[in-house]
């Protein structure tokens, strides 16, 4: 696990943000105060005693509440049913649903929230979610209340709301502890920040005292990082790069983007769309007639609010996923009866979000998930045979391109990071040289450095004429790598900007479905 | 016609009990989250163990001893899959092949092949009046577990839909990492519901062998097992529709035997393996027609892991 000699001193009444870049420790840190996980060494007061949870249990008693960063409700049962969940009221020893949605409802009302007790949980915006989670905690009396990664899911809109939220929480002398890695809003909301990096806590400051590029400077250990030892080239991460770019929280991190020219592409269209049709896993329909058109040399964001559409349309443009219904060219062939093996054929690839699923078998080795989707080709084949030789050359030219650490054809795929996975697989997909790429959520989980290069090799692909769909759940990438953005909402297009009409607010109300206010 | 419809209704209340206990009990385990393929198993086991103790004791604590024993193999699976995490498909098949072998070895080896000695069937009640009702003249002269078959399916309604612990066992089946997170134990839960099914198995099995049968036999339960499987996902995971679904098995079944005997003409048309399979190709059918497992609960056969989300 992930914790070394972290420590963390919580104050009551106060709303403390816990930074840090993905796998440094924050969220395993806050499992263990919860009792989810248990500490192989250390001590836990609380109040100046010490304590030791032995379940979530023991933590609900003494008064702490999480909001996991994945929800923890059940989607086929209500809201009321989820927040009693494990103290429910009864009636002679039957459930008492009457009175838990009146409980529910005084206690959502009581923290000026709006939620409909009786409602099905799977049929509540991501937003309306997350109230429900906030909401069992504080049902649970919660004086303390642990936030991860609460907004890594939310439009702006919903961001600010959540931030009052949190400080009307603090206001009424709760603690709240804010799991987060954008750092703008952090500065935004919390009055201490604790910094952590690799399963340590590593600095605590005050919010008014600090600045974006200094706690990012913190939480990528400035200059101390040993570029082999986490397989990030320190040329990525080093300090010049992060001054100076204080804008957008995590994004201030990243190396800044060549500023480019507004023109927009000008290039053959390579994908045209009309009002596509489809139907999602659970059945009902997910895309409800969606045009698009993505030219040559341009990279086309795809925002929205996970759910609305996004990955399914990733799907019928790489032939996973059948059309029910419009029409479409997708690089000089019809768009209907398309299958992976076609759209490979035209020139499509393909960076899918869940790569483990879906991109690369994790037990092969590396030059085996090269060669993957062209291994009946030169280099990697020659006639029958696969050409073991011309494998590991090609396979030994992309790991140095894309600096993946180990550089090292032959160990099994598991064994890189995940950072260094994702650079395999679009090292793999771009080296054959697609004319339209679709991605999905590319860098999601993956660290600052590795983010970086993604993001440059999304641009190369797009400098080499490629066409690029990008579908992303992280606005701040959206708006940094795209040309064009396209918004999705239950599965239609609510909003179409091209890149110098880009503004975040009004993107964020698209994203929960409202309608152009002006023409 | 009224007659043959009145036999018809009567077999179908005298076959179904094993059938429907097994469906609730397999639906219980998996409502929970955990694959419950090892019933047939469980049954087998009630029924062997119910026809020996019935040798020597009441057959009704006979019957009580094969519930006990359902749930004592069922605690295997258990075991292997709560406590081992291991896949819970190979370890309910498992299961059955060591019902199937270790049930063949020790009837032969204590009673020979033929099955085990005859026993004293559980006496079956006569209503009062009710006979003489055309129809519903057929609900009288079961046994106890006909009776208790009727009624038990909407208990378990009640437990499921209007208890806290029945809200607990549905939110363990789709979502454990919530109830985990509230500090309730997933495999406490869990545990509770297979050693239940277990139970209900168990008890299916010893109906079987105490009053459809008055022995254990070389092949009990013959497939009934399954049969209570396709009963429970055809009944979309419920206990009504589990009910219901076996009742419609059981009604298969009794048109099968009520065709042999009133139409012996058939024979001749149609081949007797025919009609023996007719209640499993029954459940193909409505399985195939069924389609995907779309209302199976949502982390059924996924073990439960504390660090993983």
């Amino acid at each position: 696990m992930s914790l070394e000699d972290a420590s963390l001193d919580i104050v009551p009444g106060e709303l403390l943000a816990v930074v840090g870049e993905n796998g440094a420790g924050k969220s395993s840190l806050m499992n263990v105060l919860y009792g989810l996980y248990h500490p192989d060494a250390g001590t836990f007061l609380m109040d100046g005693k010490p304590v030791r949870f032995k379940s979530p249990r023991d933590a609900i008693a003494k008064g702490i509440g999480m909001v996991h960063q994945h929800f923890m409700l059940v989607p086929t049962l209500t809201v009321a049913e989820n927040v009693v969940l494990g103290r429910e009221p009864t009636k002679r020893g039957l459930l008492d649903l009457d009175r838990a949605c009146d409980e529910v409802a005084a206690t959502a009302k009581r923290f000026g929230f709006q939620l409909d007790p009786r409602a099905r949980v799977d049929t509540l915006t991501v937003g309306s979610q997350q109230k429900v989670e906030i909401v069992k905690a504080l049902h649970r009396g919660a004086q303390v209340l642990i936030l991860d990664e609460p907004t890594a899911v939310l439009t702006p809109q919903e961001s600010d709301e959540l931030s009052q939220v949190m400080r009307g929480l603090v206001a009424q002398g709760r603690t709240v502890v804010l799991i987060s890695h954008k750092l703008k809003e952090v500065l935004g909301v919390a009055d201490r920040v604790a910094v952590m990096r690799r399963g340590r806590t590593v600095a605590e400051v005050r919010a008014s005292e600090t600045t974006v590029s200094a706690l990012a400077a913190l939480m990528v250990g400035e200059g101390s990082r040993g570029a082999a030892m986490t397989g990030v080239p320190a040329t990525a991460v080093t300090a010049t790069h992060l001054t100076g770019t204080g804008t957008t929280g995590a994004a201030a991190a990243l190396p800044p983007a060549p500023v480019e020219p507004a023109a927009a592409s000008t290039g053959p269209v390579v994908l045209e769309a009309k009002d596509l049709r489809a139907t999602g896993d659970n059945g009902r329909p997910a895309l409800q007639g969606v045009s698009l058109t993505v030219r040559a040399g341009e990279i086309v964001g795809i925002a929205g609010v996970d759910g609305n559409g996004q990955r399914e349309l990733a799907e019928v443009l790489t032939g996973l996923r059948k059309l029910d219904g419009g029409e479409g060219t997708l690089l000089g062939g019809p768009l209907v009866g398309l299958t992976p093996a076609l759209a490979k054929a035209r020139g499509v690839g393909h960076v899918p979000e869940d790569r483990l699923a879906r991109a690369v078998v994790k037990a092969m080795t590396v030059e085996e998930n090269v060669a993957l989707g062209r291994h009946r080709q030169p280099p990697f084949a020659r006639g029958p045979w696969v050409d073991f030789k011309g494998r590991r050359e090609r396979t030994e030219q992309l790991l140095t391109g894309y600096d993946v650490r180990p550089n090292d054809p032959t160990v099994a795929l598991q064994a890189l990071s995940g950072g260094n996975q994702q650079k395999v697989v679009v090292a793999r997909e771009l080296d054959a040289r697609p004319e339209l790429l679709v991605v999905v959520q590319p860098t999601r989980g993956l660290d600052i450095g590795a983010v970086a290069q993604v993001h440059e090799r999304l641009r190369d692909a797009k400098a080499r004429g490629a066409g690029v769909v990008m579908v992303s759940l992280d606005l701040e990438e959206v708006l940094a790598l795209s040309d064009r953005v396209y918004v999705l909402y239950e599965g239609r297009v609510t909003g179409h900007f091209p890149r110098k009409d880009l503004d975040e607010r009004e993107l964020g109300r698209r994203m929960l479905g409202a309608e152009a206010s002006h023409g | 016609m009224l007659e043959v419809l009145h036999s018809l209704l009567f077999s179908t209340l005298d076959a179904a009990p094993a059938l429907v206990f097994a469906a609730l009990g397999a639906m219980l385990s998996e409502r929970a989250g955990v694959v419950s393929v090892g019933v047939e198993g469980m049954m087998r086991t009630g029924a062997f163990c119910a026809a020996v103790a019935a040798l020597v004791m009441p057959t009704p604590l006979a019957v009580g001893v094969g519930m006990a024993a359902g749930a004592g193999i069922a605690a295997v699976h258990g075991f292997l899959s709560i406590r081992w995490r291991s896949d819970q498909v190979v370890s309910g098949m498992a299961l059955n092949l060591v019902a199937m072998a270790g049930g063949t070895y020790l009837l032969e080896s204590f009673f020979g092949p033929n099955g085990t000695p005859s026993i004293t069937q559980l006496s079956r009640w006569n209503i009062p009046g009710l006979s003489q009702v055309p129809l519903l003249g057929a609900l009288s002269g079961h046994a106890a577990p006909t009776y208790l078959a009727l009624t038990l399916p909407f208990l378990f309604h009640l437990l499921l839909s209007r208890t806290p612990l029945g809200l607990r066992l549905r939110a363990v089946g789709d979502k454990p990492h919530a109830v985990a997170t509230l500090g309730l134990s997933v495999p406490a839960l869990r545990w509770g519901a297979v050693l239940g099914g277990g139970m209900m198995a168990g008890l299916g099995g010893a109906v079987l062998s105490t009053t459809v049968l008055d022995r254990f036999e070389q092949h009990t339960p013959s497939g009934l097992g399954f049969m209570a499987l396709a009963a429970m996902v055809f009944g979309r995971w419920t206990p009504l529709g589990a009910f219901a679904a076996a009742l419609f098995f059981a009604a298969g079944n009794a048109l099968r035997i009520g065709l042999a005997s009133s139409a012996p003409w058939l024979l001749d048309l149609v081949p007797q393996g025919f009609l023996l399979a007719l209640p499993y190709l029954l459940t193909l059918l409505v399985l195939a027609l069924q389609g995907q497992r779309g209302h199976a609960p949502a982390a059924l056969g996924i073990p439960f892991e504390q660090e993983s989300r």
